[in-house]
């Protein structure tokens, strides 16, 4: 199988590959990756302290969001996103979104969910005295959050946030089902076009198990600097 | 009246619909007095304490603090409590602040002070509390000792108009008590109204105007210092003291 293995092929679609496919998986990954924590954060918030209908509805988000796979997700809201907007915005027609705003869209919502959980746990695992001591320097509910518990609970929890990360950077090769061109569809392009199939897979598989081994270890790292003494 | 920093007026207060934790308690602390709290365990004398700054709710009666009355509708908690100093039992510094940066963060955020007056604050009040050799360091670094000199170092920092003391020694090794005991017996000496729930009796010798004695959630003996060592006139508290001061 190996014999005809062309090295020449995967050469030549470098640039293909990682300046079109590499580039914008990253991008999706990280946008995603930040959108999905600001709103997973507001969602843990809006759980624990935000009175019982807004928590049960943001608990009911969450546990639908984890119930649903990931590709009906992405489905689901690249064909319901253009009525939806319409909808908000009394437009007279569907709106126009684009793959990559529906499916950016899509991964935050989802993500959301998971960064949610953890920040949950997260604001949990602080002290109840911390956000107290809090108070009682004189601060809101929402000082207190933002500069004593929240601080803490992004350094406890940042290692487990950035393994979700990295399993989001695998998951959004999903996005060939909305015919988006991301590190995996390129390469996939390319195998169908050359008819280099063995040669294009391989090497995708390579550079996934590169980039998140690395990334892991790098987590592994980080995990020991930003650990709070106590 | 007015020279009254903490009024309570028949506070009750339930957890849950029938265990009542606070019965009927009454109590005034003027300005420039120290009153301890002591009791049993389970005798309500920290939730009293926490009920006196807001930060547990109580059901009934009424606490007047500087003037302000809990109750009242749309009042300003924070700005409240900005003003009243609290101490815990577990020093609840922020773990992920240097010690400086513990005891600048509120006059910044709450106070809205500028960064260096704050920090000149902090450093002075540090080095009033004999640590500034460990200004740079985190809290978990320091002994239970220094934390819980940090922590009063971190109240004094809002200029409060009253201490409240939540068992400060009661987490510490017996060989730092003192060195937290010596810093509130300072503040006392220097006319700061404190409200300090304790079991140091010596403490309380030292410098308390009154002692008020609490059982089951009901403030039992209310007395002033001398009185209270020297007869309490009742039972339960005589028992209380015989064996806490036997040893």
């Amino acid at each position: 199988m190996f014999a005809h293995f062309d090295f020449q092929a995967i050469v030549h679609a470098l640039p293909y590959l990682f300046e079109q496919g590499l580039v914008f998986t990253l991008t999706l990954t990280i946008l995603s990756a930040i959108g999905g924590l600001i709103l997973g954060t507001a969602l843990a918030l809006v759980r624990i302290g935000g009175g019982p209908v807004l928590a049960t509805i943001a608990t009911g988000y969450v546990n639908l969001m984890r119930t649903l796979p990931l590709v009906l997700v992405i489905f689901w809201f690249y064909f319901m996103v253009p009525y939806i907007g319409q909808w908000l915005l009394h437009a007279p027609r569907p709106i126009k979104v684009g793959g990559f705003s529906s499916a950016l869209l899509t991964f935050v919502m989802f993500e959301a969910a998971y960064f949610s959980e953890i920040m949950r746990g997260g604001i949990q695992s602080v002290a109840r005295g911390q956000y107290a001591a809090g108070l009682a320097l004189g601060m809101t509910g929402a000082q207190a959050m933002r500069y004593i518990v929240l601080p803490q609970v992004l350094r406890t929890m940042l290692p487990v946030l950035l393994t979700q990360t990295i399993v989001l950077f695998q998951d959004t090769s999903l996005v060939y089902v909305l015919s988006l061109t991301d590190f995996l569809g390129a390469a996939s392009k390319i195998a169908q076009r050359d008819g280099r199939l063995v040669e294009m897979y391989c090497f995708a598989a390579l550079v996934y198990f590169a980039i998140c081994f690395l990334a892991s270890l790098a987590v592994r790292r980080l995990q020991s600097r930003v650990a709070i003494i106590r | 009246m007015t020279d009254t920093i903490i009024a309570l007026e028949h506070v009750d207060k339930w957890y849950g619909p029938s265990f009542q934790v606070l019965k009927d308690c009454t109590l005034a602390v003027p300005k420039g007095e120290v009153v301890v709290v002591c009791g049993p365990s389970g005798s309500g004398k920290s939730t009293l304490i926490k009920c006196v700054n807001a930060l547990e709710p109580f059901q009934k009666g009424e606490i007047v603090v500087d003037g302000i009355r809990l109750h009242e509708k749309g009042v300003n908690l924070p700005k409240l409590r900005a003003r009243v100093g609290m101490v815990f039992q577990h020093f609840e510094l922020f773990p992920h602040l240097s010690v400086l940066e513990n005891l600048d963060l509120a006059q910044i955020k709450v106070l809205g002070r500028g960064k260096q007056a704050a920090r000149a604050k902090s450093v002075a009040l540090l080095q009033r509390v004999e640590l500034s050799a460990h200004a740079d360091k985190f809290p978990g670094q320091l002994s239970g000792g220094q934390q819980q000199r940090v922590a009063i170092a971190r109240a004094l920092a809002m200029d409060p108009v009253v201490m409240l003391f939540d068992e400060p020694t009661s987490a510490l090794d017996p060989e730092m008590v003192s060195e937290v005991l010596d810093v509130m017996v300072q503040l006392a000496q220097e006319g700061m109204t404190m409200m300090v729930v304790t079991h140091e009796m010596g403490f309380a010798r030292k410098v308390a105007h009154r002692v008020v004695f609490m059982d089951r959630g009901e403030i039992v003996v209310d007395a002033r210092k001398d009185a209270f060592f020297g007869d309490v006139g009742n039972e339960r508290a005589k028992q209380f003291l015989s064996k806490i001061l036997q040893h």
